[in-house]
C-alpha cells in the first residue's frame, strides 16, 4: 500500500507542480514560465532576495491578483469535490454516488438562487453573503435527508439515496421556477448553477481552505474502516468497525466539504463522480490510496477544466460545468474501454 | 463464555424469537439446527451482538453484551457469513491484514506484530501462491477459506459461523469443517455454528440446539437430538437414523417421500396445451 500510495503521489505532486505553472502562463497574457517561475519564487522568504526582479509590473499583478488565486481556488474546489465523491461512493457502496447524492447542490443553489433573485447578494456579510448561505442551505439539506432516512437509529442506504433524490428533484424545481420568473437576472441564476471560478480572489480560497484540510484528514483517517466497508456492512459491524457511526460521520464531513466547495464555485457537476473512479481504476480499491490521490487528481483535472474554460472561447468564458463533463466523460469512457481490454488479455 | 436469559426479539408485534436461555461453556462446540424461518439466524445475530434483543439479555464472559464496544466485542466474537465475501479488488494478503483491525490504535498501528501470524494462517490454510491475488479471482471455495482466514487472523475466542457451508460441495464443507475443528483443538475457542446438513452436525457438534418458530425445541448430544421421531415433528419429513461406521454419530438418511406423486401427474387438458403453444409461437414472433 505505502510503496503504491508514494509512488503514484510522486507522480501526481509532480504533475500537479506542472499543472500550477503551465497554466498560471496560459491566459489572455502570456506569461512565460521562466518569469512565472522567477515571480513566484521571488515571493518565498529566505530564497526571494536571491533574485532580482526584470519583469513587468502588470504581468506580477495579473499573476499574483488573478491567475495564482483563481487557480489555487480551482485546485481545493476540485480536490474537496474529489475525496467528498470518494467518500460518498465508499460509503454508500454504490458507484453512481456523488458529493451532491444527498441534494446539497441543490440546496446550495436554491440559498443562491433566492438570493440573487431577490438582489441581496450583498445583503448582510457583503461579499461572504452568497457563500455563507449557499453553504446554510446546503448543509441544511443535508440534515433533513438525514432526518428522512433515519429508520429505528440506523441509516439504511437505500434510504438515503431515495430521500436525496426527492431533495434533489424537489428544490431543483424551485431553482428552476426561480430562473423562469427572474427577468432580468436569468442569466446570473443559471450561470451559478453551472458554477464558475473567475472573479473570486483571494479570499475564498482563504474561506475553503481550512474546510479542504478538516475534512481531508478526517476522511483519509476513516478510510481504514471504508475498506472494511467495501467487504459488506454486516461483516465491517463484526469486525469492529461501527458502522451506523461511520456513515453517519463521513457522509456528514463530506457533504460540509462539497457545501464548502459549491458554495464559492457554484455547482460544478461530474468531478466528485468522474475523479474516484478515475484514481480506482489506475490503482484499485483501497481507500488509504483513493483519499489522498482524489484530492491529487481532483485539483489537476479541476484547473485543466478551469483553464480550458477561461481560454477556449476568450474572452468568453464557457461554465465550469460544462467543460468537466466535456473532458471528464469521454477520458472516463477511454479508462473504462482499456480496463475492460486489460481484464480481457489478462485471462487470454 | 456466553449466556441467554429470557433472549427474545420482535419487529413490530411480530415475535421472532421469544423466552431463550442457553449457556455455552468454554471450548464447547454448539450446533443450532432447525427449519427455515425457526429463527437461527436472529439467534446468531443477536449472540454476536449486531443486533439487541427486544426483551432478555446476553452476558459475555460475564459482562452484558451491548456494553461492548465495536471493536472490544470484535476482538473476543468472529462470525463468519453464510455469504462469505464479497468480491472485491483486494488482494488476500490485504483481507487477510484487515482482521487485525479490532486490534489497531487511533493512528492504524499495533503494538505486537502481525505478521508472522498472517504467514503462519497463509501456510495453514494452503493460500501460499494466492498471496497478491485479488478477490475476485478466486473460485468460491478459495474465498470462504479466506474468510475463514480473516477470522483466525481477528484471533476470536468465540466464533460464530452462519450456515458457513452452504455454497461450497462436498469436498470443501468437508475440508471447511475439518479446519474448524483442527483450529478448535489447537486454540481451544468457543464454536456456534449454524448447520443445514445435520450430517456435518452430527460428526462435529458436541451439543446440538433445536430451534423451532421462535423457541428452544431442546438441547442435547447429537445422539439425544437426532431421533426419527425427533426429527419427523421438527422438520415434518420421514427419516431414518443410522449410525456412522466408523465414528459412530447417527446420521440422518431422507427417502423421497413417493406417496404424494401417487396418481402420476396431473392431468393436462389438449385444450389448453394448443393454448400453450401459441404462446409459444408468438413469443418466436416478436
Amino acid at each position: 500500500m505505502s510503496k503504491k500510495l508514494a509512488g503514484f503521489g510522486a507522480a501526481g505532486l509532480i504533475l500537479l507542480l506542472l499543472t500550477l505553472v503551465v497554466s498560471l502562463g496560459i491566459g489572455s497574457v502570456h506569461l512565460p514560465v521562466r518569469e512565472i517561475g522567477a515571480m513566484l519564487l521571488h515571493r518565498l522568504p529566505g530564497i526571494g532576495d536571491s533574485i532580482v526582479p526584470n519583469w513587468e509590473a502588470s504581468s506580477e499583478q495579473i499573476l499574483m491578483k488573478v491567475r495564482l488565486p483563481r487557480i489555487l481556488l480551482g485546485m481545493l474546489v476540485g480536490a474537496s469535490l474529489a475525496i467528498a465523491g470518494a467518500a460518498f461512493q465508499g460509503v454508500l457502496r454504490n458507484p453512481l454516488a456523488d458529493p451532491f447524492t444527498l441534494g446539497v447542490s441543490s440546496g446550495a443553489a436554491l440559498g443562491a438562487a433566492s438570493l440573487i433573485f431577490y438582489g441581496m447578494e450583498y445583503s448582510f456579510a457583503g461579499g461572504y453573503t452568497l457563500p455563507l448561505v449557499a453553504f446554510l442551505t446546503g448543509a441544511g439539506t443535508l440534515w433533513v435527508v438525514l432526518l428522512l432516512a433515519r429508520d429505528q437509529g440506523k441509516l439504511p442506504i437505500h434510504g438515503l439515496i431515495l430521500s436525496g433524490v426527492v431533495m434533489q428533484s424537489f428544490l431543483g424545481a424551485v431553482v428552476s421556477f426561480l430562473t423562469v420568473m427572474s427577468k432580468d437576472t436569468v442569466n446570473q441564476i443559471l450561470y451559478w448553477t453551472m458554477g464558475s471560478l473567475s472573479m473570486r480572489g483571494w479570499s475564498y480560497t482563504a474561506i475553503l481552505f481550512p474546510y479542504f484540510i478538516a475534512g481531508f484528514i478526517y476522511l483519509w483517517s476513516r478510510s481504514r474502516a471504508l475498506n472494511i466497508l467495501s467487504l459488506g456492512e454486516r461483516q465491517a459491524a463484526h469486525m469492529g468497525v461501527n458502522v451506523d457511526r461511520l456513515k453517519t460521520s463521513v457522509l456528514i464531513v463530506a457533504t460540509l466539504l462539497a457545501a464548502a466547495a459549491v458554495s464559492v464555485s457554484g455547482v460544478i457537476g461530474f468531478v466528485g463522480l468522474v475523479v474516484p473512479h478515475m484514481i480506482r481504476l489506475i490503482t484499485g480499491s483501497d481507500y488509504r490510496v483513493i483519499v489522498p490521490l482524489s484530492a491529487l487528481g481532483g485539483a489537476i483535472f479541476m484547473v485543466w477544466c478551469d483553464t480550458a474554460a477561461r481560454s477556449v472561447l476568450a474572452p468568453m468564458e464557457i461554465p465550469l460545468g460544462v467543460v468537466t463533463a466535456f473532458i471528464g466523460a469521454p477520458f472516463f469512457a477511454y479508462l473504462l474501454y482499456r480496463n475492460k481490454k486489460r481484464r480481457r488479455e489478462a485471462l487470454t | 463464555m456466553i449466556t441467554a436469559r429470557g433472549l427474545g426479539k420482535a419487529y413490530g408485534k411480530m415475535p421472532i424469537l421469544a423466552g431463550m436461555d442457553l449457556h455455552i461453556g468454554e471450548g464447547e462446540w454448539w450446533g443450532i439446527i432447525g427449519p427455515n424461518g425457526s429463527g437461527k439466524s436472529t439467534l446468531m445475530q443477536l449472540l454476536s451482538g449486531v443486533e439487541s434483543p427486544t426483551e432478555g439479555n446476553v452476558t459475555l464472559l460475564g459482562r452484558e453484551l451491548g456494553s461492548y464496544g465495536r471493536k472490544a466485542l470484535a476482538r473476543i466474537v468472529a462470525v463468519l457469513q453464510q455469504e462469505g465475501l464479497e468480491p472485491t479488488d483486494f488482494t488476500v494478503r490485504e483481507v487477510l491484514e484487515m482482521g487485525r483491525f479490532p486490534f489497531l490504535n487511533w493512528l492504524g498501528r499495533e503494538e505486537k506484530d502481525a505478521e508472522p501470524l498472517i504467514e503462519a494462517i497463509i501456510k495453514k490454510l494452503d493460500l501460499n501462491g494466492l498471496e497478491e491475488r485479488r478477490l475476485t479471482e478466486l473460485s468460491g471455495g478459495q474465498r470462504q477459506r479466506v474468510a475463514l482466514g480473516k477470522i483466525m487472523v481477528q484471533e476470536p475466542s468465540l466464533l460464530m459461523l452462519d450456515e458457513p457451508t452452504t455454497y461450497l460441495d462436498i469436498r470443501y464443507q468437508l475440508q471447511f469443517m475439518d479446519m474448524v475443528a483442527e483450529w478448535r483443538n489447537t486454540s481451544g475457542i468457543t464454536v456456534i455454528s449454524v448447520l443445514h446438513d445435520l450430517n456435518l452436525a452430527a460428526q462435529f457438534c458436541d451439543k446440538l440446539l433445536v430451534l423451532d418458530q421462535g423457541k428452544i425445541a431442546g438441547i442435547g448430544t447429537p445422539e439425544e437430538v437426532l431421533t426419527a421421531a425427533y426429527i419427523r415433528r421438527i422438520f415434518r419429513v420421514e427419516p431414518a437414523i443410522v449410525t456412522h461406521p466408523e465414528n459412530g454419530a447417527p446420521q440422518v438418511l431422507l427417502t423421497a417421500n413417493r406417496a404424494s406423486y401417487a396418481g402420476g401427474l396431473p392431468h393436462i387438458d389438449p385444450g389448453c396445451k394448443m393454448e400453450a403453444e401459441e404462446e409459444g409461437d408468438r413469443f418466436i414472433d416478436q
